[in-house]
């Protein structure tokens, strides 16, 4: 080693956390982008669910109540898309952030200028896109999936501003992922191979390249769109010899994929929880990473599942129907995985633990209405009902945010150093379980029924199970206010938490004190199995 | 080389400045197509030359004084640009995918043929041919007249990129063994062959728009033709200003034979950008 990086590591070693509000603004520290990540996901969290509370609120009765239709189809647009790309992502990366250098025994990510940066985008990419909403014409109101020629031709003004701000956003999460991929591949501890990662590291490296993949598509997308709009293209006109039907292709070939980055790192997660509180070792660890990376090459090629009724050839729906079965079976082996986990532990149920079996059982409720909507011939009658509404929100509810709310209870004592309170944390998980449930499970039978989502207003039989959606969802709402309380209680006056406080919980990150010093390995551990 | 340690920056204002730069240049392109005021934009061009040269000096002052000189360290930078140059490749892989569906299922669907034939009744009239010559509505999107001969300008700029990689890969051949000036004399060929392919393709728009009518308004022929070689065209602009920094490195004697994966860097990008310029001579052109 030459002078000039000695002197620089020494210099490393020896600072602390920057003061004032530079320390956030110029850092190059993964916990504090970690942080910053998580605070942004869980206001955006808030954002995008107070406007799923104003579609509660309308759809509380039949008949137009509250709010303007073409309000309403903001709000869904706009819920669905900050939900996605402002709640669930930003709350992973942030997650990897904190989580992935302290497992793999590194000192901070691989590239951590780039990573403050895709940290930074996203505030602006975000503040774009609510302004949007105080524009001419109004914000985006076609549906997150923004299908044209509802997001081309009769698109407000403003759409064009929501296509940067995509573009943004894409800039932000592939940024992410390279950084992700190159601290996994190049800054592991020396003894830990690919196969001795723990299985959040895994789950995200599949992640990173499910990203890599998808977003640029995403990219494309938006710019043949941007191009159909203001230069005069007809990429998706029919009248210039194009299809609006690519836009779909197009779109699901990053959606699809865009589904399983949103749930690969949960699997993560709960294949962290399950064996800590299980006080067992994760069963079938090779068979979990092969079942993921299985996952993910699948995802690629599912995508044409969600356009069954746009008038597909034949074979083609065959092809995605069968395809889309398949992927039950590595789901249904991580499933199998995590109770044989569970099979015989002395199990606890801490706070962690109850989201993570409510995790197991309530996604695989959401992975069976994902096999019924797989079967095409079904799919004609599911296609844009509320089924598919309770469908997703199986997936993503109890599964994402399940999942990182799991996360930030097991991990908060390590971020921290200080315990939440147990018994808040327990109401907060059986007041979401209720609320959840409340809210998504009716949508089942109103959309078996033939209610159709994103409109404002629906037919009188529907309206028994719409008003317990709405109570549910005011219940699930609050719940998440009150998470917001615990998580400041126990940062503020919560109990000291010992290095580990978890019996079960194994690790790099649990041999760290707590909370974790600023700078955590900065000579890289011994790591043996 | 495990026992080296991993360089991790100070902390630096040039992430936040960069995001600023972004959301300029964003929401200033956006505002400059919607309200015809380019002062937005301006400030966010502006921002982001500034935010190059100065992150990117930095990195380069760092290197210079041998913070980076760490193998793990360079490890990463190659992990970075090689999976940055994956996402680029998904990304024109959007392109050739929507101009395949294009070509293959939805222009004949649109005349009747297979599957999905049955949107013929939309223009009765429609005849699938490729390149689309008259499109269904052919008053809102005149076809073009004529297409590009693949042959001339096209063919001689095959030929520029592909000799250009060649000149980039006698340069790197040299750097390795320390050959200053035949480095030098390389990388000025690559820029000049890069210049002008740039120049041709400049050409090439000019007589598409001014003498054959081949405009992005063409129809679904332009459009595709237009957003393939337009990006393609922008990534070898990029490429040759990264090419020219590369060369004026070179010329303040900044790489080292055995240290320069800036320039291996470059290099990646420039080969990607011709074998891109392949993928598009093939298919958009010749076929």
């Amino acid at each position: 080693m030459d002078v000039a990086s000695e002197h620089s590591t020494d210099h490393d070693a020896h600072h602390g956390p920057a003061k004032g509000f530079t320390r956030w603004v110029y850092t190059t520290n993964h916990k504090d982008i970690g942080t910053m990540y998580l605070w942004l996901a869980f206001a955006m969290f808030l954002i995008g669910g107070s406007m799923a509370m104003v579609i509660r609120a309308e759809l509380f009765q039949p008949g137009l109540q509250l709010v303007q239709p073409g309000f309403f189809n903001q709000m869904t647009t706009m819920h669905g898309l900050i939900m996605v790309f402002g709640a669930v992502m930003p709350a992973f990366v942030g997650l990897a952030n904190w989580l992935i250098p302290m497992m793999i025994g590194a000192p901070d990510m691989a590239l951590p200028r780039m990573n403050n940066l895709s940290f930074w985008i996203l505030p602006f990419a975000f503040g774009l896109l609510l302004l949007t909403l105080f524009m001419d014409g109004g914000g985006p109101n076609f549906g997150w999936t923004f299908y044209a020629p509802l997001s081309t031709q009769y698109a407000p003004p403003s759409v064009t501003f929501f296509i940067f701000s995509i573009h943004l956003m894409g800039l932000s999460s592939i940024m992410g992922a390279i950084n992700v991929i190159a601290t996994i591949i190049n800054m592991r501890a020396p003894g830990m191979t690919l196969m001795k990662m723990p299985l959040f590291v895994w789950t995200w490296l599949i992640t990173a390249f499910l990203l890599l993949a998808a977003m640029p598509v995403l990219a494309g997308v938006v710019t043949m769109m941007l191009m159909d709009i203001n230069f005069g293209t007809s990429y998706f006109s029919a009248a210039g010899g194009g299809d609006p039907v690519l836009f779909q292709h197009l779109f699901w070939f990053f959606g699809h994929p865009e589904v399983y980055i949103m749930i690969l790192p949960a699997f993560g997660i709960i294949s962290h929880i399950v064996p800590a509180f299980s006080r067992k070792r994760l069963f079938g660890y090779s068979s979990m990473v092969y079942a993921t990376a299985s996952i993910a090459i699948l995802s690629f090629m599912v995508w044409a599942h969600h356009m069954f009724t746009v008038g597909l050839p034949l074979a083609g729906e065959l092809f995605f129907m069968y395809a889309t079965m398949m992927i039950a079976v590595p789901t249904g082996v991580k499933v199998f995985n995590w109770i044989s986990t569970m099979f015989r532990g002395s199990l606890t149920l801490e706070t962690p633990m109850l989201f993570a079996i409510a995790f197991i059982v309530l996604f695989t409720i959401g992975g069976f209405s994902g096999l019924m909507l797989a079967i095409s011939p079904a799919d004609f009658q599911y296609q844009d009902t509320y089924f598919v509404v309770a469908h997703f929100h199986y997936v993503l509810v109890p599964g994402a945010i399940f999942s990182i709310i799991a996360a930030a209870y097991f991990w908060l004592p390590k971020w921290c150093g200080r315990m939440y309170d147990e018994k808040l944390g327990k109401i907060h998980f059986w007041w979401s379980f209720v609320g959840l449930n409340l809210t998504f499970f009716p949508m089942h039978f109103v959309g078996l029924a033939g209610m159709p989502r994103r409109i404002p207003d629906y037919a009188l039989q529907f309206a028994d199970f719409n008003m317990i959606s709405s109570i549910g969802a005011f219940i699930f709402g609050t719940a998440q206010l009150f998470f917001l309380y615990i998580v400041v209680k126990c940062i503020l006056t919560g109990e000291k938490a010992p290095a580990c406080p978890w019996e079960g919980a194994e690790g790099l990150e649990w041999t760290l004190p707590s909370p974790a010093p600023y700078h955590s390995f900065t000579v890289p551990p011994k790591f043996e199995d | 080389m495990n026992h080296q340690h991993y360089y991790v920056p100070e902390q630096s204002h040039w992430p936040i400045v960069a995001a600023f730069a972004l959301f300029f240049l964003a929401a200033g392109t956006a505002h400059t197509i919607i309200h015809g005021q380019p002062l937005l934009l301006i400030i966010g061009l502006g921002a982001i030359a500034y935010l190059f040269v100065g992150w990117f000096g930095e990195v380069i002052r760092e290197n210079q004084a041998g913070l980076l000189d760490n193998d793990q360290v360079d490890r990463s930078f190659r992990l970075g640009m090689g999976w940055f140059i994956f996402s680029e490749v998904m990304f024109f892989a959007a392109f050739f995918g929507a101009l395949f569906y294009i070509r293959h299922f939805s222009v004949p669907w649109l005349a009747g043929e297979g599957a999905k034939g049955i949107s013929h009744m939309l223009w009765p009239a429609f005849e699938a041919s490729w390149p689309v010559m008259s499109p269904p509505d052919s008053a809102r999107f005149p076809g073009p007249e004529e297409t590009v001969d693949p042959w001339h300008l096209p063919f001689i700029n095959t030929l520029l990129l592909v000799s250009s990689s060649i000149t980039l890969t006698i340069a790197h051949h040299a750097l390795k063994k320390g050959h200053r000036a035949v480095v030098i004399a390389w990388m000025f060929v690559t820029v000049a062959l890069g210049v002008s392919f740039l120049v041709v393709q400049g050409y090439e728009y000019h007589e598409a728009y001014t003498q054959m009518g081949l405009t992005l308004h063409a129809g679904v022929y332009g459009a595709t033709f237009f957003i393939l070689t337009g990006f393609h065209g922008m990534h070898v602009t990029l490429g040759t200003i990264i090419l020219i920094v590369m060369l004026s490195r070179i010329l303040r004697g900044h790489f080292s034979a055995r240290r320069h994966f800036g320039f291996e860097a470059s290099a990646w990008y420039w080969h990607f950008v011709d074998v891109v310029w392949l993928g598009l001579f093939i298919f958009v052109y010749v076929l």
